[in-house]
């Protein structure tokens, strides 16, 4: 069997750390409706962009059993004050029934404000639905509509920095970023968090406590970036133990971005760097982690025109990996250390569980070399 | 459909599993008359931003088989499927469980009777259930209704009713579903798919109900009577309607379709096939499992009745959290032999969520794997018994002898005494490094008893042989036979407790050389005698009163004992096991186990001794 020397593309995934990047945005509904804005329109954070209206809440009544018609629910019709489409108000009886030559009256009532949107005839159940509920799309990031997708949304394109987190909870906001710490091994505990911080994005350097985020949500801080956080604390905060790594809905007063990972993680110097860089400035962070298919991470992305944007990433760009690519360590015994490949051998080599895998030779920052299973290490894309 | 002449001609094949997290392609060769394994090519699965597109990470795997033997199989359209001496392969066929594979949400009318057949005509056909709606199921309607508002199901399964019975309720399901208005998880704009397998009689109203606004799909009353179950034709329709509209919206797949001439295959359902080739061939009970990176896969064949289930939040990498969640971090923790704090290894487990496709480098991280592992099995094999059991709802001839049993049955039909066969899949055993350790996996999850032959797939390829053998039975066969199902070997473990050091049982084997092996174990010991593959030894297992070896307690048995990789292990921890509760104790009965069984280099057992 002839072995050749080269090896396939190592398709990495990546986290992005840019300092400036075109960033572009679509912001789409979850089904049709209209969009608000038109090309070459400009968006600040809050722009609405897109809006549907969703059916309101459907309400089942057993109508047929309210009126005492179960054995003939074709007749429910015949006893109803109104009909299919007409408008409700809650608490107001529709249908009236009198059995046993009156001495028994039977009546159906709508438990809420809408309308009749069916009657079924097999099996008697009416179906009340509330008034169609407003969905509005905001721009999110301030910038300039690039393209319209029509009755879907739009693309909003902006000069910025971009960073993706590993891990977040909460939505989408905008703040002011302020850096609360001065080192990205520092931990971000309750006292370094003020009531000037009411309506900002604020960054911890290896950690973020449980004090640290009960004081924030109280304080009405909009966002706390993080290099780690320990899972046990962030659970004790949320209320409730993550098991699937779906987030984004949480409504805990803030949006937490967990840039490197679980327990205590310095965050990565260019990262610190990069949001110390722009302090101050007003930034557009999304908590919403989804990993699984469609794989989406937390984002940072700060807004700015001070530098030229530089080519943006294309998806045959992304994932090669060469000597002199800087990587991170995202597995134990090396999780956290950044470092550039040293060296990339084509050759399966043994590893201390006795595996037989493909390896990366990475020099640490440290300026210590060390060997790790290639699928350890992720490309950090600048 | 590939004729049976072209069939025969089939040299090369090459076929891929698109996993939630890795995309493995398994190369295979005819070499004279038969057709073997030769070389296999992994890359991380592409489904996911930024690529969006399947076919690159399936690219970057047959890339890899192509370096390794020197044999270009790819062209810019895709495989090449038309082989020559130095390129292409003459078949080219796949399985998918990437982006979440199959999702669907079931219906019935009563729980425990027709949603429960929907359930299993789901999970049947390889499709992971979010949620079981039935008129019983302790929800008020509005709870149901928000239910499925939530879910974003790829189709759902409607049963309900006996033919020719009352169709009211099976109408009421209809409403909820249709006032609900699911929306299909891919795709936007486009009608969600519903198949309805209830009582015939209900098919009219059913269509003029939810005809305009779903794609509906009629198929035969899952449940035509109380005393059956027909669950063939709703799997068929699943099957189709993944193809025709799941599959054409996740991202790639209408190229991936495009390369092969054979249908793409959910990964449960092709690992599912071949469970049931093992279980026919060996005419025995069997229980088999695919473990995998989001999902656990359950499948049992108990007295020829087939159940597959899908446990769709337990798996290795995107589910390890859930797991770990759901047995709790005392559980996990209660099978390491080395002292690591909870909120290290929660840590560590939600780290690995988050990076799903990293690997443990070192010994004590792959441990850690080993303990997630036990415990996916063992909620797996929890989930699996709440499906496999006699029909509810069967009206029986009752009998005193008979009412115990049948009191059983209810609960579950799976008795690890009656499961001769264990068969694991899936990339953490396969990919186990030392092949006693996915044996000891297996046996302290699913806590075998009596005695129980274990198999494992070599390099993870059930899959793939599973969706081959549609097409090439005798070339999936073969494959199977030779180079995928490891014979890890034969476990003795009798049902019972007592003292720990009391004397509970004595073997003696006759080995294929003619020598004689006796051991008498004392309780809570476990032994390795070597017996190679594809040898036999001849045994008399005698127990004492207290336990239970497959033929009553104290009973001794007599039978013909398999060899394999690890070879005969005999297990005299008691069932159920029970693990100490001192956790200096814990620990130094899982290093005697770990070290009998050479589970983990002695250097690092040793290290964890002097801890």
């Amino acid at each position: 069997m002839k072995v050749k020397a080269e090896v396939a593309h190592a398709y990495t995934p990546g986290l992005k750390v840019q300092m400036t990047a075109t960033v572009r945005k679509t912001r789409r509904l979850s089904t049709f409706g209209d969009v608000l804005v038109k090309e070459g329109d400009t968006v600040d954070f809050g722009t609405i962009v897109a809006r549907t209206y969703l059916p309101g809440e459907p309400h089942l009544l057993r109508a047929a059993h309210l009126l005492g018609l179960e054995d003939d629910p074709k007749a429910v019709a015949r006893y109803m004050s109104k009909k299919v489409g007409d408008s409700v108000e809650a608490g107001e009886t529709f249908a009236e029934c009198s059995l046993l030559f009156g001495l028994v009256r039977k009546s159906c009532a709508s438990p809420v404000r809408g309308y009749i949107e069916s009657l079924s005839e097999n099996s008697g159940y009416i179906v009340i639905r509330e008034p169609k509920a407003v969905v509005e799309v905001k721009s999110y990031v301030p910038g300039k509509v690039t393209e319209v997708l029509p009755r879907e949304g739009v693309v909003v394109e902006l000069n910025a920095a971009l960073i993706q987190g590993i891990f977040g909870i909460g939505g989408e906001t905008n703040g002011a970023l302020r850096m609360a710490v001065n080192s990205p091994n520092e931990t971000l505990d309750a006292g370094e968090i003020a009531d000037q911080d009411n309506g900002k994005i604020i960054v911890a350097g290896s950690m973020v406590t449980g004090k640290a985020m009960a004081k924030a949500a109280k304080l009405g801080v909009r966002g706390i970036v993080s290099g780690g956080v320990n899972y046990r604390e962030l659970v004790n905060f949320v209320g409730h133990r993550i098991g699937v790594g779906i987030t984004g809905d949480e409504q805990v007063g803030f949006t937490l971005i967990v840039t490197e990972g679980f327990g205590r993680m310095n965050m990565a110097k260019r990262v610190f760097s990069l949001l110390k860089r722009f302090e101050g400035y007003n930034a557009a962070i999304s908590g919403a982690t989804q990993i699984r298919a469609g794989v989406l991470r937390p984002e940072i992305i700060v807004p700015h025109k001070e530098l030229p944007s530089e080519e943006v990433i294309t998806r045959d760009s992304v994932g090669g990996m060469s000597p002199g690519t800087v990587v991170r360590v995202i597995r134990e015994p090396y999780f956290g250390a950044m470092g550039t490949i040293a060296g990339l051998p084509a050759e399966l080599q043994k590893i201390e569980t006795e595996s037989r895998v493909l390896i990366a030779e990475v020099e640490l920052e440290s300026g210590e070399k060390v060997l790790v299973p290639r699928a350890n290490v992720e490309i950090i894309e600048e | 459909m590939i004729d049976a002449k072209k069939l025969d001609e089939i040299k090369y094949i090459l076929a891929t599993d698109v996993g939630s997290t890795t995309t493995k392609a398994r190369f295979f060769k005819k070499t004279g008359e038969e057709y073997r394994y030769v070389i296999s090519g992994e890359a991380p699965t592409t489904v996911e931003s930024p690529y969006e597109d399947v076919t690159l990470g399936v690219r970057n795997a047959v890339r890899q088989i192509e370096e390794l033997i020197g044999r270009r199989l790819l062209d810019e359209e895709g495989i090449i499927t038309k082989s020559s001496e130095d390129q292409g392969a003459d078949l080219y066929c796949t399985t998918s469980s990437a982006g979440g594979g199959l999702q669907m949400m079931v219906a019935g009318v009563v729980k425990s009777m027709t949603a429960e057949s929907a359930e299993r005509a789901a999970l049947g056909a390889g499709a992971i259930v979010m949620d079981v709606i039935a008129v019983d199921d302790g929800r008020k309607d509005h709870e149901k209704v928000q239910a499925i508002r939530t879910l974003r199901p790829d189709m759902v399964l409607i049963g309900g009713g006996v033919d020719g019975g009352t169709i009211s309720h099976v109408m009421q399901i209809a409403e909820l579903v249709k006032s609900a208005e699911p929306k299909p998880r891919l795709g936007i704009g486009y009608k969600l798919p519903v198949i309805f397998a209830g009582n015939i009689n209900a098919r009219k109203p059913i269509n003029d109900d939810l005809g305009d606004v779903f794609s509906l799909t009629m198929v035969d009353n899952l449940r035509p009577t109380l005393e059956e179950e027909t669950t063939e034709q709703a799997r068929a329709a699943i099957h189709q309607l993944f193809m025709e509209h799941v599959m054409s919206h996740a991202p790639g797949y209408n190229k991936l379709a495009k390369w092969t001439e054979v249908p793409i295959m959910p990964t449960p359902a092709g690992e599912g096939t071949m469970m049931r080739v093992i279980a026919e061939n060996l005419t025995t009970n069997l229980l088999g499992v695919g473990l995998g990176g989001a999902t656990t896969n359950l499948y049992s064949i108990v007295d020829q009745k087939f159940v597959r289930t899908v446990s769709a939040n337990l798996g290795m990498s995107y589910s390890i959290c859930n797991v770990m969640k759901e047995a709790g971090i005392a559980n996990i923790i209660r099978w390491l032999p080395f002292d690591l704090s909870e909120e290290i290894v929660e840590n560590r487990l939600v780290n690995k969520m988050n990076r799903p496709t990293t690997i443990p480098q070192t010994l004590e991280e792959l441990a850690i794997e080993h303990a997630v592992a036990r415990e996916a099995l063992r909620l797996g094999l929890q989930h699996h018994k709440t499906l496999a059991r006699e029909l509810k709802g069967v009206v029986r001839e009752r009998t005193m002898e008979l009412e115990r049993f049948r009191r059983m049955e209810e609960a579950t039909y799976i008795d690890m005494m009656r499961i001769p066969v264990i068969v694991g899949t899936g990339g953490l055993l396969s990919h186990a490094p030392r092949r006693s350790q996915s044996f000891l996996i297996l046996t302290d999850a699913f806590q075998v008893e009596g005695v129980t032959r274990i198999f494992q797939d070599s390099v993870f390829m059930m899959p793939h042989l599973g969706v081959l053998s549609t097409v090439h039975k005798k070339a999936s066969w073969e494959i199977f036979e030779k180079d995928c199902l490891v014979k890890l070997g034969t476990i003795i473990a009798p049902r019972g407790q007592s003292q720990q050091g009391e004397e509970i049982l004595t073997i003696t084997l006759e080995m294929p050389d003619g020598s004689t092996h006796k051991e008498t174990l004392r309780f809570g010991e476990l032994k390795r005698i070597k017996l190679g593959e594809g040898k036999k030894a001849q045994a008399l297992i005698e127990v004492t009163k207290l336990f239970d070896i497959g033929l009553g307690p104290g009973n001794k048995l007599e039978t013909e004992i398999d060899g394999g990789v690890v070879g005969v292990v005999i297990d005299a921890r008691g069932r159920p096991l029970v693990l100490p509760e001192n956790h200096t104790v814990r620990k130094s009965r899982l290093l005697e186990w770990f070290k009998a069984l050479e589970l983990y280099p002695e250097s690092f057992l040793e290290k964890v001794c002097r801890q």
